[in-house]
């Protein structure tokens, strides 16, 4: 999994961590487990990505934390936006 | 560390010690660089313990927290955040905690916050594990009263309040939505707004839909409670259930809108405000470009203007909620910051006023730490 900057505080600094799961959802799981706190970070309560939080597996666009990696073995979790 | 004045900004958190003999205060921070702080209040039952709000503009909501007054913090294990929805259900979402508030003091673990959207959240242990309190968030009337009249900011669950003679005894204040009670630990609320103005609203008699700024309930005297509202200030007199418009005695050129109200500390007659421009388009600057705190030694029936050391003209000020508090001195100090960045302390309250930083990012809060 490929880190923004604002997420490194949680993996250590490290841009590039791993986690095991075939969906999206299961990569997070995992991901908590090793770095605890940062799924809700990006995850709501309600299960939604967050508003200027982008998940892509490969070069595509995660839409639904239920979906399958497929073939992509790199999600990136990207932070987007965020004004003055 | 003694006194410290917390500075919560837009971009990290700051603080203010009081230099030897007078001399000038010493900055400290930023900590949490980019991160928006909301509130940092510190435990009166545990002064090493503070609670920070934050979240950044990327990630979502959470609580840090210090136990060794302010040095390092740690982030909650569990941050405030609403039940699951149901299938038929608005599913609710916190998108920034902004209120943060000790419990009683035969509770020590215990911890409240508020969110935006309004809900209220309560921590036993300390503020790391955070449940909702279904009492408030899933009372049956709870979607009428917090009906998402949100201000430009978002709408805000603040101004909670426990009782000190009684830890089941609570207030909380919504804006939009109006200030509720409840006698049984948040199991129940019910409105408490009799007597406020509504004036935006097309029946200005309604029991809820009001918009409170800052509650603050008096320490010595609980009974009585004083009210910063977007529709004037008011003060409460518990069993009494109609708040009185204390603000009718402030001068008409000024007004009496404002965002904060602080109390002083031992005598329940004693307030200050800091009145904003509430007029036409609500510039909610200060009015006129001339910055001045008011105070009141007599519950409200008058008011005299604090001004002496502050700017005298073109100086266009905006003080946020949280952004105004007191010390704990014999003559008390106010501390007010502003959304640019400026820090002013008012020594023997508010008497006199001198700036005690400048060119921080915009202010949120500021809260005393002893």
């Amino acid at each position: 999994m490929r880190v923004a900057s604002p997420l490194r505080s949680y993996t250590g600094g490290a841009s590039s961590v791993t986690a095991q799961g075939g969906t999206v959802a299961e990569l997070l799981a995992d991901l908590d487990r090793r770095y605890p706190g940062m799924r809700f970070r990006m995850i709501d309560e309600q299960g939604a990505i967050r508003p200027h939080i982008r998940l892509y597996a490969g070069t595509r666009e995660v839409q639904g934390l239920g979906e399958s990696m497929g073939a992509e073995s790199v999600l990136h979790l990207i932070c987007a936006l965020s004004g003055g | 560390m003694g006194e410290t004045i917390w500075i919560g900004t837009r971009k990290g958190a700051f603080a203010l010690r009081p230099g030897a003999r007078g001399r000038a205060y010493r900055l400290s921070g930023p900590q949490f660089l980019g991160h928006i702080i909301h509130h940092i209040v510190q435990d009166p039952r545990d002064r090493k313990v503070l609670l920070m709000a934050a979240k950044t503009g990327h990630l979502g909501p959470t609580v840090f927290r210090s136990t060794d007054r302010g040095r390092s913090w740690k982030e909650a294990t569990r941050p405030p955040a609403f039940r699951k929805a149901g299938d038929d259900e608005k599913a609710r979402a916190v998108a920034r905690v902004f209120w943060l508030t000790p419990g009683h003091s035969s509770e020590p673990g215990t911890w409240y916050a508020g969110t935006a959207p309004a809900g209220l959240f309560r921590s036993v242990d300390g503020g790391d594990s955070w449940q909702p309190v279904a009492g408030f968030n899933d009372h049956p009337m709870n979607a009428k009263w917090a009906a998402g009249l949100a201000t430009p900011d978002g709408e805000f669950l603040h101004s909670i309040l426990v009782d000190p003679r009684d830890a089941r005894h609570l207030y909380l204040a919504l804006s939009i939505g109006g200030v509720f009670e409840s006698v049984d630990g948040g199991a129940d609320w019910a409105p408490l707004n009799h007597g406020i103005a509504a004036d935006f609203l097309p029946d200005p008699a309604v029991p809820f839909g009001h918009d409170p700024h800052r509650v603050e309930m008096h320490p010595a005297q609980p009974d009585r409670l004083y009210q910063q509202n977007h529709c004037g200030i008011y003060r409460i007199d518990r069993p009494g259930v109609t708040w009185t418009r204390i603000g009718t005695a402030m001068p008409k050129s000024v007004g009496d809108i404002g965002f904060p109200i602080v109390l002083h500390p031992r005598d329940p007659d004693v307030a200050w405000v800091l009145p904003m421009d509430g007029t036409s388009v609500w510039p909610r600057t200060s009015v006129g470009g001339k910055p001045a705190v008011y105070q009141t030694r007599d519950a409200g029936r008058s008011w005299r203007r604090l001004s002496r050391g502050l700017p005298e003209r073109q100086a266009w000020l905006t003080v946020l909620r949280q952004a105004m508090c007191i010390d704990a001195r014999e003559s008390p100090g106010l501390y007010f910051g502003t959304t640019a960045g400026e820090v002013w302390a008012g020594a023997n309250g508010g008497a006199s006023w001198r700036r005690i930083a400048q060119h921080l990012p915009e202010i949120y809060s500021v809260t005393f730490a002893r």
